[in-house]
């Protein structure tokens, strides 16, 4: 009994403390002399059939994370472990195994998929990979998967390119979904769609979710969108999370001052457009030699005395979230 | 001739019937149909729509930037500070652009010479419509950018557009184009490419240098919570046709078109959390076939049989319009219409 009550309450997800650096230059024997950072000590966790967003602006490190966690990016500090199994300790078959386990969707709907291949040969291809089902096998998966993302079974012999931009999306969904993966990875994946599109696909991923219990990690810069999609969200700047924990809450009561601003920023309706001195100009520091102290204390306007030495995640009064400032606590 | 003068005092941009094709081999692509569109001197407009309605046609046509001999105009009028650009040749256009309208486009770096540093670019432009000496034209250049928010004028002059983010290559252009105080400004997507902070960053100065210069502005967006920030009217064009447009509060507290409605419900903002979104079934009509009567009407929830013969027309009170055999004064005529 205890052993299913563990299994249960196991993350899908537990990454800690994952650090991702690319050389940025080289010395004349090769090794790399300077680096950039773009991933600096994150851990997060996702329940399954949970969903946590990630929420950052261009470059804060949210992509790099995704692919990370995929197997798509080394690291040299931290771990990363799906239904709890190491996935850079695995090797050989064990480890394909485990990325199997994740499947991830990506923004442009075009460029990921085979434009030589038709649909059912898509949607099916990680099966394929995988090895040991038939032909006939493989076209009776794709068309259940077809019709569970809104799909017709005549679109199934079609070439990619004969789709629109939705539809496409609805067919990398498919294929993500065809290993029955324990995480879908989703990048960025209705930012490429017009707004009608957009909502057909947000409802499709949140009806599979429930009729499916199928986990998520999303990767966007849409607050709006994170809000309504996520149960979790984690707010990133300059490759650390800054504040994490329910959506409503963060989102709806930020408390770390990047977070505020970020808020304050995104378009909305019910709010007029924030002032100069709500949003600040500034641009993301450097991330080949990262600042000391609070990483975000140059734009930051509460800017104090205490800043100057490193921030850790907190955990804030209200116990749901932690945040990454001194101030935040109060 | 009088009373088209008369007319256009006070307005800066007036866009009248004005219907657009692009001839192909596999036949017309009807890209606007009877667009109207007006601003006024020193106001803020907002064009909204989703990919491919036409809203960069519409005034990429109005000032004469689209590819010559690649278009017809089928019908209307074009007047711009009351001069008719429709009518002009590219020399008179050349002139009008940058006198009297800049547009700033989504991406700056194409709209930049990459091997020519921003300082020179800029004074260029001034030197070019303002008869300025070079010390005056940098002192403008200077003092614009600085009003940008640029925090070292002289040494992003030194620059070169690579050298730049992209957040501060867009600012230099929105400079550029106030740079020769030109009556109106055509603001296409200017921040589509950027992040939320820069973003607002920018439509806020935007905002105050056209309130403060008395300069009008055209702000054309796929988002309708930004064009809701910023603008006092806005129009909303579906498939190469006007079909709502009023002042912006008016149309996104109380929006009449089918469309429009459809559009707000989709975005997950106004709904609770998981909640199912209200998508809009199906697809934009195909241009070069689109359907009889009102183009909406394949994926509309209310049509009826006249909006599959008959297109609606914009109707209401002055500057509060809707296009819609179901609303208004669409609705009386539709009445009256189907009376023996
Ligand atoms: N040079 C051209 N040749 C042929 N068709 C064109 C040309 N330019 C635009 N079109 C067509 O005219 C229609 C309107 O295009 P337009 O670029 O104005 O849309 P838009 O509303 O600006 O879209 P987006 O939001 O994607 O920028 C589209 O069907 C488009 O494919
Ligand atoms: S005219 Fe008819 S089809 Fe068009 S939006 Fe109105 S009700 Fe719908
Ligand atoms: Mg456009």
């Amino acid at each position: 009994m205890t052993e299913g009550v563990d299994m249960i309450a196991r993350p899908v997800l537990e990454v800690s403390d994952l650090n991702v650096r690319f050389p940025a230059s080289r010395d004349w024997l090769g090794r790399p002399n300077s680096h950039v950072h773009a991933v600096n000590g994150v851990s997060l966790q996702v329940r399954r059939g949970g969903s946590l967003g990630i929420v950052g602006e261009s470059g804060c490190g949210k992509s790099t994370l995704a692919q990370a966690i995929i197997g798509l990016a080394p690291y040299e500090k931290g771990r990363v472990a799906i239904a709890g199994q190491d996935l850079q300790a695995a090797q050989g078959k064990q480890k394909r195994e485990l990325r199997q386990k994740m499947q991830i969707v990506f923004q442009d709907p075009q460029s990921s998929l085979d434009r030589r291949l038709p649909v059912w040969r898509l949607i099916s291809e990680p099966l394929h990979i995988r090895g040991g089902h038939s032909s006939a096998e493989l076209h009776a998966k794709a068309e259940q998967l077809a019709a569970a993302v809104g799909l017709r079974p005549e679109h199934l012999d079609r070439l990619p390119h004969e789709f629109s931009g939705g539809q496409r999306q609805r067919i990398a969904i498919a294929r993500a979904m065809s290993t029955d993966p324990d995480l879908m990875v989703l990048d960025e994946p209705t930012s490429a769609l017009d707004v009608s599109v957009q909502a057909q696909i947000v409802n499709l991923l949140l009806k599979l979710q429930r009729e499916r219990g199928l986990t998520y990690l999303l990767i966007s810069h849409d607050v709006a969108l994170v809000r309504h999609f996520c149960d979790d969200v984690a707010v990133m700047y300059l490759g650390q999370i800054v504040e994490s924990g329910p959506a409503d809450a963060v989102l709806g009561n930020p408390r770390h001052p990047y977070t505020q601003t970020l808020l304050a920023s995104a378009p909305s309706f019910e709010t007029p457009l924030p002032t100069l001195a709500e949003v600040r100009i500034g641009e993301l520091p450097n991330n080949r030699k990262l600042p000391t102290g609070c990483f975000y204390r140059e734009r930051c306007s509460k800017a104090a005395g205490g800043c100057e030495a490193p921030q850790g995640l907190r955990r804030l009064d209200d116990g749901a979230r932690q945040a990454r400032c001194h101030l935040a606590q109060g | 001739m009088m009373t088209a003068t008369v007319q256009s005092r006070g307005q800066a941009l007036a866009i009248q019937n004005l219907s657009l094709e692009f001839p192909t081999f596999s036949g017309a692509i009807k890209a606007l149909d009877n667009v109207s569109i007006n601003v006024a001197k020193a106001e803020i407009v907002g064009i909204v729509g989703e990919s491919g309605c036409g809203k960069s046609v519409t005034t990429m046509a109005a000032t004469g930037l689209l590819p010559k001999g690649r278009y017809r105009i089928t019908g209307g009028s074009v007047r711009l500070f009351g001069h008719s650009t429709l009518t002009m040749d590219e020399s008179q256009l050349q002139d009008v652009r940058g006198k009297m309208v800049s547009t700033i486009f989504q991406e700056p770096m194409n709209a930049l010479n990459p091997t020519i540093r921003i300082g020179k670019q800029l004074t260029d432009v001034i030197m070019r419509h303002e008869e300025a000496s070079l010390s005056d034209a940098r002192r403008i250049a200077r003092d614009i950018l600085a009003d940008m928010l640029i925090g070292e004028p002289e040494r992003v002059m030194k620059q070169y557009p690579f050298e730049l983010s992209g957040g501060m290559r867009q600012r230099v252009l929105i400079a550029m184009a106030f740079s020769c105080n030109p009556g109106l400004i055509i603001a296409d997507e200017p921040t589509t490419a950027l992040d939320v902070t820069v973003q607002a960053v920018i439509l806020r100065l935007i905002q105050n240098r056209a309130r403060r210069t008395g300069t009008s502005v055209i702000f054309i967006s796929h988002n309708v919570a930004v064009v809701s920030q910023l603008c006092d009217r806005l129009y909303v064009m579906y498939a190469g046709r006007i079909v709502e447009h009023g002042a912006t509060r008016t149309v996104l507290d109380a929006p009449q078109h089918p469309y429009t409605q459809a559009l707000l419900r989709c975005l997950p903002e106004r709904v609770a959390p998981k909640q199912e979104l209200e998508a809009i079934t199906g697809a934009v009509p195909n241009l070069m076939q689109p359907p009889a009567g009102c183009y909406f009407q394949p994926r509309c929830k209310e049509a009826i049989d006249l909006c599959r013969s008959r297109s609606p027309q914009l109707a209401g009170a002055e500057g509060r319009e809707v296009a819609c055999w179901r609303r208004g004064v669409g609705l009386e005529i539709a009445e009256q219409g189907s009376r023996p």
